[in-house]
Order: C-alpha cells, then structure tokens, then sequence
C-alpha cells in the first residue's frame, strides 16, 4: 500500500486520460472499443482469480449471459437503459447462485474448474440447439447458431432515437472500463478486499477467524460476473449480434491467457494482457500463415512454463531493480495458485 | 459458582471401523488452563476437529457458554469469540505480520480499533521488528508466534491450541509460556501438547487421552506420577 | 423387443463411448494427477493419423488399432518432455499449460489439414432388427471398449508395471524410495495416456466428421467421467460413464440428443456436488 487512495485515483485518471486521448491517434477506434471491452473482461477474471483465488474456466458464460441479456430485453423494450442494467445483475445472479452452491459445498480448484467449465457448455449447448422457432423470449427469437441480429443498441438515456455509435461509443466503452477499473481499485483496498486476499491466501485460516468464506467468495464471484457481464453487454453492441461463440471454451481460454500473460494478483494485468493479446490477434488475422489459434496456445504454455507471474509484474520487479529503489519491498512471493502443493 | 465454557457430552468420532475419539465427556470453566496429553493417536486431535468443527461427530454433543454448537462450521465457532490454532502453522504466506493480525481484528472490530488492536498485539508479542515482512519469510517459531497474535487479538474467552510448542526453540517456547498465562487472565484455554517439558512449565490440570476415550483427569502432578499413565505413555517412552 | 433390443444396444454404446473417451486422460489423472487439457486434441490428431495413414493405402483397422496409438502415443512422448515434466505437481498450472498444448495442436492441424471436415466411412456395415437399423460399428466400439478395460484389469493387475503403477498411484514418494524412478514411470504413463486417447479418437472418427477443433466435443465429456469417477481407475471409470451413459441416453430417448448432453452435464454437476471426492471416493474405495 506505498501510494494513498487519492493519489491512486489521481495516477488512474490521468493515465487514462492520456490513452484515451492517444490511442484513437494510432489505431482505429472501432477496433479500440472491443480492445477496451475485452480489458474490462480481463479485469473480471483477474478480480476473482488474481485476488480471491476463484479459478473460472467459464468467464465467458458470464460475458454471453450478459450478451444475451442485452440483446433480448433491448428487443423486448426498444431502449437500452433498462437492458443495460440488466445485463449486469442477470449474469450476478447466476453467479451467486452457481458460486453458492459450489463454495458452500466447499469445492476447490479442479472441481471448480470441471463446474465452470461444464456449465459454460450447458449454456453453450442450449443457446446452439435454439434455432427452432419455439424458443422465443418475448419478442426476442433466440436464433440458434445464427445468433440474434438486430436489436436496439446503446442510445443516450431517455431518447431511444439517439443511438451512440462510432468515436462517442469508443468514448463510453472506455469512460466505463475507467469506472469499473476505480471500482475494483476502491474494492480491494477495502476491508472485503483485503479479506479477499486473506482468503486467497489461506481459507482455513480465514474459517478460523470467523470469517464466512463460502458467503465472501460467492459475493466475489457475483461481483466478477457482473462486471462480465457488463462487458458482454458492451460487446453486444459493438458488434450489434450475438452469437453462441460468446459462450464458448475458446472464449474462456482466452480470457484465462489475458490473464496469465498480464499478471495474476494485479490490476493492469488482465487489462494489458487482453488488450495487447486481443490486438496481437487482430494483427495476427491480416496474415494467413500462421494459424492465431496456434499462436495464442504458444503464449500460453511458454508463460506457464517461464513466466508465470506474467507480464506485468515482470516488468514491475524489473523497473524496481533497475532505478534500485531502496524501499524495503520483499521480493513478492508467487502466488499460490495450486492447493496441492 | 464459575462458569463452564467448554462442554462436550458422549462425544464420538469413527472414521469406517476405528473410534478415534470414544464417548468423550469434557468441561471446562471459564479462565481454566487444561492440557490434553495422550501417546499418538490417543484421539487428542481428532477431539480437537471435532470442538473446533473441523469435523463432525458422528455422535455426542458440543456446548460453548451452554449454546450447542454440534456440527457447526469453524467460522461459526470462531464467531463466537473463540480463538483457534491448528497444528500445522496456518498462516497467510504472502501477508505481512500487520496484514494477517489485523485481518483477525477486523472480524470483531471496526477498520480503526482493528489497526489499533494489530497494532498493540505486535508490540505485546515483541514482533515490531518484522511488522511489514512477509510471514513467508519468517523462521517457525515467529510464524507459531504471530499465529498466536491472530488467535489472541480478538479477545477470545475460549483458546484452543494444538501443539503450540512444536519445534519451537527454548526461547520461543519460555515466551510461548509467558504469552499464554497472559490470556488465561482472560480466557479458558486449552492446549494440545506432546511436550512434557511445556505441560509441568504451564498446567495444572491434565486431561490424558488414551485410545480416544479419556482416561483420567486430575493435577500435573498426580498425572506424571500415575503408574497407569506411566504406563500408556510416559512408559513407553521412557 | 425389437426396439428393446435396439435401444440396449444405443445404451450400451453410450456407457462405451464415454469410456472409450476417457480412458486415456483417467490412466494421466489417475497415475499422475494430471489433468490433460490437450487430450481432447490427441484424440482429433488420433482420427487425423486414422485418415492419413489409410489414404496412404493401410487397412482400416491397422490404421486405427495400430497406426493411431503409435502416432498420438510419441506426440504424448514429446510433450511430456517438453512441458509436463516441468510441472509436475503443480496441478493448475498442467491444466493451463495442456489446455495452452491443445489451442497450439489445433492450429497446427488447421495448418495441415484446413478448416474443413474430412471423415472416412465405417468399415462395418449396418443390419436391420425387425423394423430398425442397427449400426454395426456402434458393436465394435462396445467390443473395443471391452476388450480395454479387460486389458487395463489385467495389466494392472498381472503385471509387474501394473504392480508398480499401482504404487505410484497410491504413493508415488515411496515408490519413490524403494527405486523406481518417477520419471520414468511418468514418462511411460503418459505415452500410454496418450496412445488410449489416440486409439480413442482413432475408433470413433468413422462416426463424426473430423475438423481440427473435435477435440473440444470430446475433453469436457472426459474431463467430468474422470472427475466423477473419482481416484479409483477402472471401477471409477465404467462407474461413472455408466451412471452418465445412462442419464445422457434416457433423455435422448425421452427428448432429444441434445437434451441429452445437457442432461449429461448437468448430471455431472449434481455429482460433483454432492460427492465431491467422486463416485469411487464414496463407494468402491481402495478398487482398481
């Protein structure tokens, strides 16, 4: 904690300031928009995973659950206020619901792992299998594999005419990533936070202590869900369809290499790493020699093996060595990550 | 007439066909100092998990203050105001010293008077040096000691320790010694423990466990001296 | 009867196929504790050596029995080498890293083959019972399936390795102690994890369509069988493919195909819910 909440903020406003005013110099904004959409997913995980120790092999549940959600109350009301707002307590829910049942029956790491990633495929099974024109909500047909085109997407509050699309949506999308980033900033310096943290490290402990784990880890993970979903909701009108891939192991995987290439346990991380991943992707699809599929799983196992704190607290350490602060800071553990040693 | 904190009546735990704990019935008053001793698996610590509700009896009941608290959660239990140490030292390795007492603070007490509380438990405990280090750098006998800081800093009428004097140094272990009478002022406590040494420096009264049930209850002294006992334990040891 | 009949047959091959699926990650799982993310890939590259190596003029089943387990087995081989062995016990961090392997043969196989679906046909034609067809093939899977787990039984059962697998399973550090080297014994348990996922992916490519990302229909599939039937090998494996098996084909039957798989999931969820430590965990404990 060497930096006070105020300069924090401060540092986190002008930063972003700085890139938000930049970087629409230097790469298009559309193609910014979902960089910064998928940050703010990478933020999602890294929040639970980094610092409660929750691993979710189905983020991208969420992130389709918040997708849809959009997509489906958008049609149904013709405006995108209400639907925005429910596309994040709809995936929340879910997750408090899915996180109570697995944290109170005391899973952990593997059998999380299986459950996540189980229901990622229910939801992604369910939502392929409804092309048929029965499976209708409202107005809204569900659509399949094809997905639901043509929905209501995100205008100014009160005027449903007024669409917000182009540079003002980059401009949104990244004010929100910048609000829910302070968020995150104030929730881990906050008792929850800290006793996040605690439970990460060491659950007995915390059980020990009086704290109610499963009811703390199932908050957090509500709370990572919600941001998810927000961003599935964003994502949702960016692309103005949604499609079953939302929902898909490979969208999880992703998310999970954001996260381990930018670095577990800090807040830029998951945001650098999605961000860069997703436009080295980006590049990476312009050219046909090498297959992006082939050069992500590369990533991901390379880091695994050399560097599996990631990025970002790679380059941290090495700054710190380099100018030789003196500040008593102990060189910072790897985290525990596996419980069976 | 002084109260009874601790309670447990027929209190019985099986794990398939053994009984690692038989029939055990156990009180303890408020501010009493009781050792449990007992040849390896005597049944000592599966009696403990069950009080501390690591495990659950398969049968028998658990009262704390008079309040049942049979098959309750750890976090349950702690709630109440007891403070619990398990064997193995059970800390926050990526924590500091301050981070992991004050966490233990903060479960009773507000952000401010959690610092506070951290604050004056480091000094009592003589760990001011190492306050900001990590407890995963520490060395055993600190950690066992700022185990003890997270066990005494919320005030527990109840502490219950098991084998607090494990690998620690004689130093540690005087100042372990030093500590504990300190919390008797205040609270019932009971202690685990292998180290006979320990147990004549701190008991008085000394509970033997002897394939899981207790076999008798009474005075350091009387105990060290029983040849029964003598013979389940100090016996073979000897 | 006809339709009884039919319909055992279809059960039969359910329970089959999800052991067929998941005998190779449970042998990694089981012995070493690993969780094989990519094993869903070595059974896509097993049907892909199937194909090619019968294009190249092999008979079928040589191709499939023989030629596949081979192939996939030395891949499995490499990869140990390469990435596993550094990992060991470090149970989440294998599971990132094979499921990094499995994006990474994916894309490779894309490379290869393209993105697009190749098969061959199945070598074994299909009868009529009374007023329904049977798929021949679906008995050979069940006989394949057999056959294996007798195997596995015997092996590890009659067999020296078997006597030292059966250590490492329980203690790898005292078998440790009493000489046998882990390394070796992981090393060869992962080029037989391999060579089952192989000869798994290879029996059953006849009946999909083969595209380089098949893998991802067959790890979730596997991935909660081995979970689910808990630490021990064999009983944990045809225990729980066939309490899946079962669930997955009654609503099939009751509704529809896919229905049936989400049936299946949702199924594994329940288990794991409420018996954590697995079918095995709970009841036949201390069974091969």
């Amino acid at each position: 904690m060497g930096r006070s909440a105020s300069q924090d903020v401060m540092i986190t406003l002008v930063v972003s300031a700085m890139l938000i005013w930049l970087l629409p110099l230097m790469i298009s904004t559309y193609t910014l928009t979902v960089l910064v959409i998928y940050g703010m997913l990478g933020l999602s995980l890294g929040l639970i995973w980094g610092f409660g120790g929750i691993l979710c092999f189905g983020q991208a549940a969420f992130f389709g659950l918040g997708a849809y959600t959009y997509a489906i109350a958008a049609i149904n009301i013709g405006e995108s206020t209400l639907p925005m707002i429910l596309a994040v307590l709809v995936p929340a829910v879910f997750a408090a619901l899915l996180g109570a049942m697995m944290f109170y029956g005391r899973l952990t790491d593997v059998y999380l792992g299986v459950i996540t990633l189980v229901v990622t495929l229910i939801l992604f099974k369910f939502v392929n299998s409804t092309a048929g024109p029965q499976y209708v909500i409202g107005n809204a047909r569900l659509g399949g594999f094809n997905g639901i085109p043509g929905f209501q997407t995100l205008n100014v509050p009160g005027d449903p005419g007024a669409y917000i699309w182009g540079d003002p949506y980059f401009y949104v999308c990244a004010i929100a990533l910048v609000i829910v980033f302070l968020l995150v900033t104030w929730l881990l310096r906050s008792s929850f936070g800290r006793i996040a943290v605690g439970i990460r490290e060491n659950e007995v402990r915390m059980g020990l202590m009086g704290y109610d784990v499963a009811a703390r880890k199932t908050v957090l993970f509500a709370i990572g869900a919600a941001i998810a979903g927000l961003a599935g909701a964003l994502f949702a009108n960016w692309g103005e369809i949604v499609t079953p891939n939302l929902f898909s192991l490979g969208q999880s995987a992703e998310i999970i290499i954001w996260c381990i290439v930018g670095g577990l346990g800090t807040r830029f991380g998951p945001i650098v790493g999605a961000a860069g991943l997703a436009y080295l992707k980006f590049m990476l699809g312009q050219q046909s020699m090498i297959d992006n599929t082939l050069v992500m799983g590369l990533i991901l196992v390379l880091f695994v093996l050399f560097l599996p704190r990631g990025l970002v607290p790679a380059v941290a350490s090495l700054l710190n060595s380099i100018f030789g602060r003196t500040k008593r800071k102990p060189r910072p553990r790897r985290m525990r990550r596996a419980r069976h040693g | 007439m002084v109260e009874t904190v601790l309670e447990t009546s027929g209190l019985t735990m099986r794990f398939g066909g053994v009984t690692a704990s038989d029939n055990v019935n156990f009180k303890l008053k408020a501010r009493e100092l009781r050792c449990l001793i007992g040849p390896n698996g005597a049944g000592k610590s599966t009696f403990f998990k069950c009080v501390t509700g690591l495990l659950t009896p398969t049968e028998g009941h658990v009262y704390m203050r008079g309040q049942e608290v049979t098959g309750w959660q750890p976090h349950q239990i702690a709630s109440l105001g007891v403070g619990i140490k398990t064997q193995t030292p059970n800390v926050m390795d990526a924590l500091s010293v301050h981070e992991n007492i004050w966490l233990a603070a903060r479960r009773f007490y507000n952000v401010v008077e959690a610092r506070e509380r951290a604050d004056s438990i480091i000094d009592r405990l003589a760990l001011g040096a190492i306050a900001r280090t990590q407890l995963g750098q520490l060395a055993h006998g600190e950690r066992q000691r700022v185990e003890l800081g997270i066990v005494a800093v919320a005030d527990p009428w109840l502490v219950l320790l098991d084998e607090p004097a494990a690998g620690m140094s004689a130093q540690d272990v005087d100042r372990m010694t030093e500590i504990i009478h300190e919390l008797t002022r205040f609270a019932a406590v009971v202690i685990v423990e292998h180290d006979m040494q320990f147990i004549r420096s701190i008991a008085q009264t000394v509970t033997v466990f002897h394939q899981g049930a207790v076999l008798m209850e009474d005075h350091v002294e009387r105990v060290m001296s029983d040849p029964q006992v003598r013979a389940v334990y100090l016996g073979k040891k000897a | 009867m006809d339709l009884s009949f039919v319909i055992l047959v279809e059960v039969l091959y359910g329970v089959a196929s999800l052991v067929l699926i998941s005998a190779g990650l449970a042998v990694v799982f089981g012995m070493m504790k690993v969780i094989n993310l990519a094993h869903g890939e070595f059974m896509m590259m097993g049907g892909y050596a199937t194909i090619t190596a019968v294009g190249l003029g092999v008979n079928v089943f040589v191709a499939m029995l023989v030629i596949a387990p081979l192939v996939v087995g030395l891949i499995g081989l490499i990869v140990e080498r390469l990435v596993i062995r550094h990992l060991y016990g470090r149970l989440v961090d294998t599971m990132l890293a094979t499921w990094g392997l499995s994006l990474v043969f994916i894309g490779l196989a894309t490379m290869i083959f393209g993105n697009t679906t190749t098969g061959i046909s199945t070598p074994i034609p299909g009868f009529a019972v009374g007023g329904y067809q049977v798929n021949g093939y679906n008995f050979f899977i069940i006989i394949v399936t057999i056959v294996l787990v007798i195997a596995m039984f015997a092996v590890l059962r009659g067999t020296r390795a078997g006597l030292i697998a059966r250590g490492t399973m329980q203690r790898s550090d005292m078998a440790a102690a009493l000489g046998y080297s882990p390394d070796r014994i992981y090393m060869m348990t992962f080029f037989c994890g391999s060579a089952l996922s192989g000869l798994a992916g290879a029996v059953l490519a006849p009946l999909v369509g083969l595209v380089p990302t098949s893998g991802g229909a067959y790890i979730a599939k596997a991935f909660i069988t081995v979970i689910a039937g808990g630490p021990s090998l064999i009983a944990g494996l045809v225990s729980s493919a066939t309490s899946f098996g079962l669930v997955s084909q009654f609503f099939t039957f009751a509704i529809s195909p896919v229905i049936g798989e989400v049936a299946l999931l949702i199924a594994a969820v329940v288990l794991l819910r409420t018996m954590p430590q697995g079918i095995t965990g709970r009841f036949f404990k201390g069974k091969l």
